[in-house]
């Protein structure tokens, strides 16, 4: 003999739940890789960007120029908001504009600004007002840009891809959900005769509702398990790609431990929505009957 | 004998219908017997339906082990129903169970632990004698043989009450008469026994039992008193 969870025919209409469970999952997981990696990213722009500022002292004449970034460089050196101040090598910067000015970046005269990169001991906006005034008393002429400015459009772009895959997952979970209902609700109309003599014996609706949440939340986990297994399989996939470009920015899109499991649990949130989905929609039903 | 059920002026409409049961009134005792008899349509299913909650009454009023069964809350239904065996005309055998499982159903929805569930059902098949047949799907047996299932499946709880539609209306004659054995074996153990029927063969079989009779929605023998053979 064998348990009353079999009550309901194997072969009923509640088999494609499976497969379309698979569908969503890989969809869901994707989605939700795709919004930890770029959440990951901002992360790492903020990090990399917070509290970093960059002093152009913009003199014509490179003597002038060398003179006003040393004062300036002294400003910094005796103000307690700065960790760090290091003057960018002339070198560096004509290699720089070498792929726009060629040979001629390389020549002295030309009127190429100081920078100075100044990393802040706290990354707030008083202490970058203040370090920008110590600046400008030391030299007027000189500019100072805090860099998180320059990457806040990179920075929206990609909380704004978060952003959009939460509700992707959102999205996907109420669809999910909303397949469940109609799912039970179609198993309702095919075991009706089955249900009506469950009631007769004596079953409770949640009895009859427990049939229906079994069956629903195996499928989501078969179908959900194999369609989340795929989908961290393309994840995988595409995380090693995007580490062998060898990108900074794309660095911070490599998904953590903790990140990869949020995404394997995906499927057990899918196997409980579904349970309760099933368990509404046919409590919700059967109340209707006597 | 304490009633175990009362009806007082039940009334019974499908939809915006005329009147199915009209003005029954009557009382079963508890440990009797009962034959309900008419012809087809006279409203013997309907009836039964109301005994086992499966249907509320337009109007009048009923009472079931000793309870307001119009009034019963939603939430109530199942703790009776777990009281009542029921014989469906057509079984009603879960199909994709076996005769076993069909016959352990009532144990399962009660909540019997498991281990206690196969002692009583092979008890119970043998019993019906299907003892053979424990494995077999209903699509696979006689129409006898679900009947007697059916039946497994109905008293397998040892219902207060036993309410059987045409449980003989399938099987041959001798069949018949082993059936109507089982029933008065449940009979001798305490449950109220009610038994649809038009076979009158099966009426005399009986001879304590009392028959109501139903003609066109109305009882026709409220009291009892007529039984069958009618005795002068």
């Amino acid at each position: 003999m064998s348990g009353a969870g079999r009550v309901l025919d194997e072969a009923g209409g509640l088999g494609a739940m499976t497969g379309v469970m698979a569908v969503m999952l890989f969809l869901t997981v994707l989605a939700a890789a795709i919004g930890l990696g770029t959440a990951g990213a901002a992360r790492l722009v903020d990090r990399q960007l917070a509290g970093r500022l960059t002093v152009q002292v913009v003199v014509g004449e490179p003597g002038a120029r060398d003179a006003a970034a040393a004062r300036v460089l002294a400003a910094l050196g005796g103000s307690p908001d700065v960790a760090r101040a290091n003057p960018v090598d002339q070198a560096e910067l004509a290699r720089l504009l070498r792929p726009w000015l060629g040979d001629d970046a390389a020549n002295p005269e030309l009127p190429v600004p100081a920078l100075i990169d100044v990393d802040l001991r706290d990354p707030g906006d008083a202490a970058a007002a203040r370090v920008a005034g110590l600046v400008r008393r030391a030299e007027p002429a000189a500019r100072v840009d805090r860099r998180e400015r320059w990457m806040s459009p990179v920075n929206r772009f990609l909380r704004t891809l978060t952003l959009t895959a939460g509700a992707l997952v959102l999205l996907m979970a109420s669809a999910a959900a909303a397949v469940v209902v109609l799912a039970a609700r179609a198993g309702l109309e095919t075991h009706r005769a089955t249900i009506e003599v469950m009631h007769m014996l004596g079953a409770t609706d949640v009895q009859v509702a427990r049939l229906f949440q079994r069956r629903m939340a195996r499928d989501a986990a078969l179908g959900g398990g194999a369609g989340a297994l795929a989908a961290l399989g393309v994840v995988a996939l595409l995380g090693g790609q995007v580490q062998a470009l060898g990108s900074e920015l794309l660095g911070g899109v490599a998904l953590s431990p903790k990140e990869w499991a949020v995404l394997a649990a995906l499927p057990l949130v899918f196997v409980a929505l579904a349970t309760a989905a099933a368990r509404w929609a046919v409590l919700r039903r059967l109340r209707r009957i006597l | 004998m304490a009633d175990i059920v009362q009806f007082e002026n039940v009334g019974l409409r499908y939809g915006s219908g005329p009147e199915t049961l009209s003005d029954l009134s009557f009382t079963l005792r508890a440990g009797q017997f009962y034959f309900l008899t008419g012809a087809s349509g006279a409203g013997k299913t309907s009836l039964l339906r109301l005994l086992y909650l499966a249907q509320r009454p337009s109007r009048g009023n009923i009472r079931l082990f000793g309870e307001d069964a119009v009034l019963l809350p939603r939430g109530r239904l199942p703790g009776f129903r777990r009281r009542i065996g029921v014989v469906f005309q057509d079984f009603r055998l879960v199909p994709h169970l076996s005769a076993a499982d069909n016959i352990a159903l009532p144990l399962r929805v009660a909540g019997v632990q498991e281990a206690d569930v196969e002692q009583p059902v092979r008890e119970m098949l043998a019993w019906v004698g299907l003892s053979e047949r424990a494995d077999a799907r209903p699509e696979t047996l006689s129409g006898g043989e679900q009947q007697r299932v059916a039946i497994a499946r109905a008293v397998i709880t040892r219902p207060e009450m036993l309410v059987a539609d045409e449980p003989t209306g399938n099987v041959d004659p001798d069949m018949a008469e082993r059936l109507l054995a089982l029933f008065a074996s449940m009979n001798a153990l305490g449950t109220t026994v009610v038994v649809a029927t038009h076979d009158f063969h099966l009426l005399s079989r009986i001879a304590e039992a009392t028959m109501l009779r139903l003609d066109k929605g109305r009882l026709l023998d409220p009291t009892g008193a007529l039984r069958y053979p009618v005795r002068p």
